[in-house]
């Protein structure tokens, strides 16, 4: 049976048509893959690149002269400093919360028997559908006081609807007997919770904790809108003001003997705002795409 | 399966199924206080982040002070709505975002089916995988890291693709792309498509993976080539899936994305980039007309609706399975 579906297959995609699409495919994938990270590879290489390099030399991956003062100059700014400490802390602050709210939601909701958890759930789905918009949203956290605080970044987007759902669904996967057992040596549901749910989650806590700090260490709406403070700027609006503005005013605290390097500043500055994301990225590759379809696609 | 559709049984609970005496409100809270408990934070968060803004709505029809308050602060009816309507900005609003909605719908919608398709007729699976992985990662940068690739690339001095564009149309004149009012739209496609095209493909991946492989064989004995197959019983496996997608996206229509297109607004391009999302925010928190930059955004919060039910509702007369 096997050997006959394999012979079957091998005619198949031997024919000349079927091959030609094979080589255009090929070519085409690898493309798109090409066309993905090299602009992230020519950025990498020009932020050890001098600023002469960077304004004659059209494209390379690696600088003919390899160079760190672009570096060495963000790293010399205050302003620099503080936003990069400041957006670290945050994140990691913000995720913990993120993640800690939306599975200690995502449990009771999981369950089917729990009165009234039909309409929390559609109260929750009705605010993917209709938002206040973004002046209210503003009032309401400028009413709370939470205008150029850290706060403000965090706690507007405590819970992402479209992951509590996902992780409800997950929930409503897991074996009930474990949760049973531990029930009948005496756990209340908070006990289930911690003791048994949380452990079973592993994996998909670590591809929510990557989708919430992404999205922290990325945010630049909140920033904007809330942190008027200049000395608590984020990482993602010095990334604008550096690449929008001239760079030397946007770190303007700076030692002005130092001739800063405009170009050079703004690659560097894009890599290091990169850089923790794609440091992180391997390691929950494998378990992204997985959390993303539970219940994506049952839905 | 579902064996939780059953509480678990505790003391309190009478063997037979019927229903006790006294199950009371007070009963319900005493027997999941536990999961109310756990519930409570969320629900917090909810009402105060979500829905209290939606109550906030209102001040789009009053003239909002702010030491007056919600409640104190005059009720003017459909004052901002008929500002806005009658208004110079509103055509030009409207056009700008749908035009993009448009190119979005028209671009950037198919190509993660497209590529999908592509990486499912992939048959060396390193390849595959490698492919994969390199064409998630810029759906985890953000809009100011690809504002600022656009910048390295495009810019008039020492722009790469500048240069190239410069070198392939024999022109010597530096042309600043973010400056150039012709040059807004196809940028923020070109950076949507790379940003969004790769992750796009997981959801049809996974569509595409579920598909019978006994549908093959059949439309294999009936001869059909990798076209065919392609064609009959490929696509139609995965167009329930695209349909959602589709209404999904279109109740996103009006929603042009704040961050993409205010990195992108400078100066000198803003008769194209002004859109709904960042003229809320010019118009609300920049100018300080909170009540009517409130209108502007629930005008479009229930357009958006509005929109997302009909494309459903069309999508049901069209004999899909639609999301409600």
């Amino acid at each position: 049976m096997k050997t006959m579906k394999h012979k079957k297959l091998n005619t198949e995609y031997s024919t000349v048509g079927s091959r030609v699409f094979d080589a255009i495919n090929v070519a085409v994938l690898v493309g798109l893959a090409l066309i993905t990270v090299l602009p992230l590879l020519y950025v990498l290489a020009g932020s050890f690149a001098g600023e002469s390099e960077i304004s004659t030399r059209p494209f390379f991956l690696w600088p003919e002269k390899f160079v760190t003062e672009s570096y060495e100059y963000i790293f010399a700014t205050d302003a620099f400093i503080r936003a990069l400490l400041t957006t670290v802390i945050v994140t990691a602050v913000g995720t913990v919360v993120q993640v800690l709210l939306t599975f200690t939601m995502a449990y009771p909701l999981a369950k089917r028997y729990l009165p009234g958890r039909a309409l929390v759930l559609n109260l929750i789905i009705f605010t993917l559908v209709f938002t206040g918009g973004m002046i209210p949203t503003y009032l309401v956290v400028r009413d709370l006081g939470l205008l150029d605080s850290y706060w403000a970044l965090i706690l507007p987007l405590a819970i992402n609807p479209f992951y509590l759902i996902i992780v409800k669904s997950f929930f409503q996967e897991l074996p009930q007997a474990l949760e049973e057992a531990a029930r009948i040596d005496g756990c209340n549901e908070m006990g289930v919770f911690f003791k048994i749910v949380l452990p079973l989650s592993k994996p998909i806590i670590a591809t929510f904790s990557l989708f919430y700090a992404v999205g922290i260490w990325n945010d630049y709406m909140s920033p904007l809108l809330y942190i008027t403070d200049p000395n608590k700027w984020t990482l993602q609006i010095l990334v604008r003001q550096l690449v929008s503005t001239d760079a030397a005013n946007a770190l303007s605290q700076m030692d002005r003997t130092w001739v800063p390097p405009e170009q050079g500043l703004k690659f560097a500055v894009v890599v290091i705002a990169t850089l923790p994301i794609l440091f992180f990225y391997p390691f929950l590759q494998k378990h992204f795409t997985k959390g993303v379809l539970i219940g994506g696609v049952k839905e | 399966m579902a064996t939780d559709l059953a509480p678990p049984p505790t003391k309190a609970a009478s063997k037979s199924g019927h229903r006790r005496p006294g199950v009371g409100l007070r009963a319900v809270f005493g027997r999941y206080r536990w999961l109310y408990l756990m519930l409570l934070p969320g629900i917090v968060y909810f009402a105060l982040f979500k829905y209290l803004p939606m109550y906030g709505v209102t001040i789009a029809f009053q003239d909002f002070l702010p030491f007056l308050g919600y409640s104190g602060s005059p009720w003017v009816g459909f004052k901002h709505f008929e500002e806005l309507f009658a208004g110079p900005d509103f055509g030009r609003l409207m056009f700008n975002t749908l035009f993009l909605a448009l190119l979005h719908m028209l671009i950037v919608f198919p190509a993660p089916i497209v590529v999908a398709l592509l990486l499912n007729e992939l048959r060396i699976n390193i390849l595959k995988r490698s492919v994969q992985s390199l064409v998630y990662i810029p759906h985890f940068l953000s809009w100011t890291i690809v504002a600022a690739l656009t910048y390295v690339l495009f810019a008039a001095d020492f722009g790469v693709l500048s240069g190239w564009i410069r070198d392939f149309l024999g022109d010597t004149s530096k042309i600043d792309y973010m400056a150039q009012e012709d040059w807004f739209r196809p940028l923020i496609i070109l950076q949507q498509l790379w940003k969004l095209t790769g992750w796009g493909t997981i959801i049809y991946l996974a569509a595409l993976a579920g598909v019978d492989p006994q549908l093959y064989e059949a439309a294999r004995m009936d001869g059909a080539g990798r076209f065919k197959q392609l064609w009959h019983v490929t696509l139609p496996a995965i167009r329930p899936t695209i349909v959602v997608m589709a209404i999904l996206a279109s109740g996103n229509l009006l929603d042009s994305g704040f961050e993409q297109i205010w990195l992108m607004t400078t100066s000198l391009n803003r008769s194209v980039a002004d859109v709904f999302d960042t003229y809320v925010y010019y118009s609300g928190i920049t100018q300080g007309a909170i009540s009517y930059s409130t209108a502007v955004g629930l005008f479009k919060g229930v357009a958006g609706v509005i929109l997302i039910f009909g494309s459903n509702w069309l999508a049901k007369r069209l004999g899909q399975r639609g999301l409600f």
